[in-house]
């Protein structure tokens, strides 16, 4: 059997497209990387064997009679576990919903299984998204391929750890506050979170409405730029997404960033930051400054502020989004219960986690009469503060370039019992969300115990083709993202 | 002490749209449980709503005919309960700008008139409903009307008298069916009231604590549960005790009302704004061409039938107290002209026969260019009176053809002289006896030949022809 380690998606497309190989066959293959390796690593909560490899057959035919010729046609990858795939099991990690296969599919599903997407399975994550290192899924925690008693990430640490692990070629994870970007960094990847109404959310299971936007984690930027640009685009079903085409990323592969001007927030290299993260993500700098970008550091206090409002605002939502599993029509339901006070109170203890729940209270909280404008309406005006802070940057600047998480990937275990440690690890990738503006994660370095490291370039509304044009140079420039981890670079024997 | 009631009203009306607020479900209403339903409206994870601009349009519709500011930039917000009848939990609802703000209605009472403030109209989707199974002991969710828009208007409390809020409810339910709006059909719960009373000494300007009613659908019952809830609060604060805020149940076979919670167990909705909907900008093209398109409604109706086609005044609103009616009326009368002879057909036949029928102004199939096929028929001489009255019930029951009806059940008129001339020389000759009294000069007998004449031709003979030939005859004699 074949091996397609060091190759893209777009590159194995080009296999296929050349009948180098058949879609079933790179399918196989990759189903032999689960087998081998998903024990150690748990990224997908549901593996649809039977299915990807009908599906296979299927895009084949279609690409043999030359009815399909999109780049991605034929090639297997996985999706994030709370966007709905139709007729199969969407978990969003919880036993909530342990059982639930909804009757549609995700626009984001349908458009790539349309470009002949063939769907591997569904990517473990934490609880309905809330946490940033796997471990509230209620399906057990992801290892982080590089070191499996390492957490990957998250919440989308599913995604990242599979296409690190080379179980897929490209996967499907969802932001919220940082959900791509900081996996991709933990698990040496790359991820793109796109501006807030460019990908439909339709199928998604909302975490926090406004924050959150589905994105691609693959294995180089030019990856991802091609995903984005097959589930980006206006969505008559989604109100909050915007009407403009597609985007199109071909003339970002030059490898030149004269004129690019990048600034450098100082307040994001302070106190709390890891040296082992500091120095890759500073050296990275360097990297673009000498293809040609011209570097400049500046404030931006407000960043400050972040991760209160952002905590707020996202469990407001949440609380609100997440009422709807009652027991009562899908998912987890006591049994035997004497009312439907019981029904409804036995129903969410149980088919919740307890991260979830915490966040459930949160919100309410903060909802309730009396301290809405303590909490939420003081939030809403720091979101609006954020925007202006980054729209006054990129008035001077095309993009931003920071640290994606203060550390690189730690124990699991370590901090789950901290929930205010975890929430700081979202200090870099919140901001973004509450502003909705688009930012890449593209790997940089190593730490000192060998974890890999990623850079965040934060970009302007719709400005994401001068992200991927920048990671791209970078990556051009540089290996990082072509290290493997050791169980990857061993194969499956 | 003499005490005075207050009252206000929140009054809510399902729109006749086609499909539901927020997904493309239909709005029917009805249809077995839960197949009126999609994965948008039964509140499954991950969809979205979309709102129905139609919405939007009949919401200004209502505020611009309710006197009301329209709200150019408003917006959703999500009021949060858990019941099971709210699939997601939440309601989508206005709460920080609702669409349309402080307008008014005006209403008479008795010849008095006065104005009733309206504070707010919003945008808001409706729930399902629960059915209890009393076999089984379990209790049914049927999701068909989950997502069909709702207005709520709610009133200031300006009422102090149940007659008033009998003739506001009218009012309000007569302008959203001209409107076309809503069908405000109370049986099927597409216009329903929450009424919210208190009452104080007569002279004071401070309200008392209120009580609050929901969902109550007929005017009988709001009307009733009204004065009792007046009558129990006076006779509380008469005896010492003090009201309660609180919602209470009217029970209408009791005709009394009972207290189901208290304002400690008030519900706190959490409002927030609905992050899934972009806010509503409203131009002034989208109200001008609110304006240009608005239907007339009934006041303006009302003159304009007494001024433009003479009726009376009584005509004009038995004609216009139904818009379904009133545009049978207006529809007839355009193809044949005759606005009068319409109005007595409609008030006379189409009217006894609703109510014979037992048929609502709403269901009403009845066909306007026929009622004025069947005017035609009759001033062209084709048809008489009684034959026109047997086509109109046959074409209110059936639908039939009226030029098909006449031919096929003998109605039509006889016009020809010949025929005529021979029945009167029949009939002339059959009685001599009669023509003995006319040489006496007694002219009732005349009025005998004409019946007989009449009988003969089986009572479709043009009464004019036949007049005409039996005076010829008779002077020939004579």
């Amino acid at each position: 059997m074949m091996e397609f380690t060091n190759k893209t998606a777009l590159e194995i497309g080009q296999m296929i497209k050349n009948k180098e190989v058949s879609s079933v066959e790179v399918t196989k293959d990759m189903l032999q990387n689960i087998k081998a390796r998903d024990e150690k690593v748990n990224a997908f909560v549901t593996v649809f064997e039977e299915d990807a490899l009908k599906q296979a057959e299927e895009v084949q035919a279609k690409i043999d009679s030359g009815e399909l010729n999109s780049p991605l046609a034929g090639v297997p990858m996985g999706i994030k576990d709370n966007i709905c795939t139709k007729d199969r099991l969407t978990t969003c990690g919880s036993k909530m919903l342990y059982n639930f296969k909804p009757p549609y599919n995700a626009a984001v599903t349908d458009k790539l299984e349309k470009a002949g997407a063939v769907v591997l399975g569904k990517l473990n994550m934490d609880e309905f998204a809330m946490g940033g290192s796997t471990e509230t899924s209620y399906f057990g925690s992801t290892g982080n391929p590089w070191d499996v008693t390492r957490v990957p990430g998250g919440s989308s640490g599913g995604s990242a750890a599979a296409v690190a692990a080379e179980e897929v070629t490209y996967a499907l994870g969802s932001d919220t506050g940082g959900s791509i970007r900081q996996p991709c960094s933990f698990c040496g990847v790359s991820g793109i979170k796109p501006t807030y109404g460019a990908v439909s959310r339709y199928g998604l299971v909302a975490f926090a409405s406004s924050l959150d936007q589905i994105g691609p984690v693959g294995r180089d930027i030019k990856d991802c730029a091609e995903v984005l640009s097959v589930i980006s685009g206006h969505d008559p079903k989604d109100s909050t997404s915007v009407k403009r085409p597609v985007f199109d990323f071909s003339s970002c592969f030059d490898g030149d960033l004269k004129g690019m001007k990048i600034g450098i927030p100082t307040n994001y290299f302070g106190k709390g930051l890891d040296e082992d993260v500091k120095k890759p993500v500073l050296e990275a700098a360097e990297t673009l400054k000498k293809l040609g970008a011209e570097i400049e550091e500046f404030e931006m206090n407000i960043v400050d502020y972040a991760i209160p409002a952002y905590y707020v605002l996202a469990c407001a939502e949440a609380s609100s989004n997440l009422s709807r599993y009652d027991g009562i029509k899908y998912g987890y339901r006591k049994r035997d219960c004497e009312d439907l006070m019981e029904v409804y109170l036995t129903s969410r203890s149980e088919g919740f986690g307890m991260e979830v729940k915490r966040r459930i209270m949160l919100g309410s909280f903060v909802l309730s009469s009396g301290y809405y404008d303590a909490y939420y309406n003081k939030s809403l005006k720091v979101r609006g503060l954020i925007k202006k802070s980054f729209d006054e940057a990129f008035e001077k600047y095309d993009m931003i370039l920071s640290p994606v998480a203060p550390t690189t990937a730690y124990k699991i275990g370590e901090n789950s019992s901290d929930p205010l440690k975890m929430y700081l690890g979202d200090i870099y990738t919140v901001s973004v969300n509450l502003a909705g503006i688009p930012a890449v994660s593209v790997p940089c370095g190593f730490g000192a115990e060998g974890m890999p490291v990623g850079m965040q370039l934060i970009g302007n509304a719709f400005e994401e083709s001068k992200l991927v044009k920048a990671a791209y140079a970078f990556q051009k420039a540089t290996d990082f993202h072509t290290k493997k981890p050791e169980m990857v670079k061993g194969g499956n024997n | 002490m003499n005490y005075q009631m207050v009252v206000g009203l929140e009054v809510h009306v399902e729109l006749s749209t086609k499909s539901k607020i927020f997904c493309s479900c239909t709005t029917e209403f009805g249809g077995e449980p839960n197949t009126h339903v999609c994965p948008v409206c039964s509140g499954m994870p991950g969809v979205l709503p979309v709102l129905n601009k139609k919405v939007v349009d009949f919401a200004i519709r209502a505020g611009l005919a309710t006197n009301c500011e329209i709200t150019r930039y408003n917006k959703f917000d999500r009021k949060n309960y858990f019941y099971p009848d709210l699939p997601k939990a939440y309601q989508v609802s206005q709460l920080y700008l609702p669409i349309c703000r402080n307008g008014k209605v005006e209403i008479d009472v008795n010849g008095e008139k006065k104005y009733i403030g309206i504070h707010e109209i919003h945008m808001e989707e409706d729930a399902g409903k629960l059915v209890h199974d009393p076999w089984d002991d379990c209790t049914l969710v049927d999701y068909n009307r989950c997502g069909v828009p709702l207005l709520e208007i709610v009133s200031e409390p300006d009422f102090r008298s149940a007659d008033e809020v009998i003739a506001y409810l009218t009012k309000l339910r007569e302008t959203m069916m001209y409107l076309g709006v809503s069908d405000c059909k109370m049986q099927e719960g597409s216009m329903r009231a929450d009424v919210n009373i208190s009452v104080m000494p007569v002279g004071s300007n401070k309200f008392g604590t209120r009580t609050e009613m929901k969902n109550m659908n007929s005017f009988k019952a709001i009307y009733k549960a009204i004065n009792y809830e007046a009558q129990r609060q006076i006779e509380l604060l008469e005896s010492g005790g003090v009201v309660t805020q609180e919602t209470r149940r009217w029970d209408d076979n009791k005709d009394a009302s009972f207290a189901m919670r208290s304002k400690e167990n008030a519900q706190d909705y959490r409002y927030f704004p609905e992050p899934d909907l972009l806010p509503i900008e409203i131009s002034d093209e989208w109200i001008q061409n609110t304006v240009d398109n608005m239907p007339e409604l009934p006041e303006a109706k009302r003159a304009r039938y007494i001024k433009e086609f003479g009726l009376s005044e009584y005509d004009a609103s038995v004609i216009t107290a139904e818009r379904q009616v009133a545009y049978i009326f207006e529809d007839a009368t355009k193809i044949c002209g005759k606005p009068k002879e319409v109005c007595n057909y409609v008030m006379g036949e189409l009217m006894r026969l609703m109510s014979e029928t037992g048929t609502l102004a709403e269901e009403l199939e009845m066909d306007p260019a026929k009622i004025a096929q069947i005017i035609e028929l009759v001033t062209s001489g084709k048809i008489n009176r009684t034959a026109a009255k047997e086509v109109f019930e046959a074409v209110f029951k059936e639908n039939v053809d009226p030029d098909k009806y006449i031919e096929e059940h003998d109605l039509v008129m006889v016009d020809n002289s010949d025929e005529v001339e021979a029945i009167i020389t029949k009939v002339i000759n059959d009685n001599p006896k009669s023509i003995e009294d006319l040489k006496a000069g007694k002219a009732k007998a005349r009025g005998f030949l004409v019946g007989q004449t009449m009988k003969a031709l089986k009572g479709k003979a043009n009464p004019q022809t036949v007049n005409k030939i039996l005076d010829e005859k008779l002077a020939e004699i004579l």
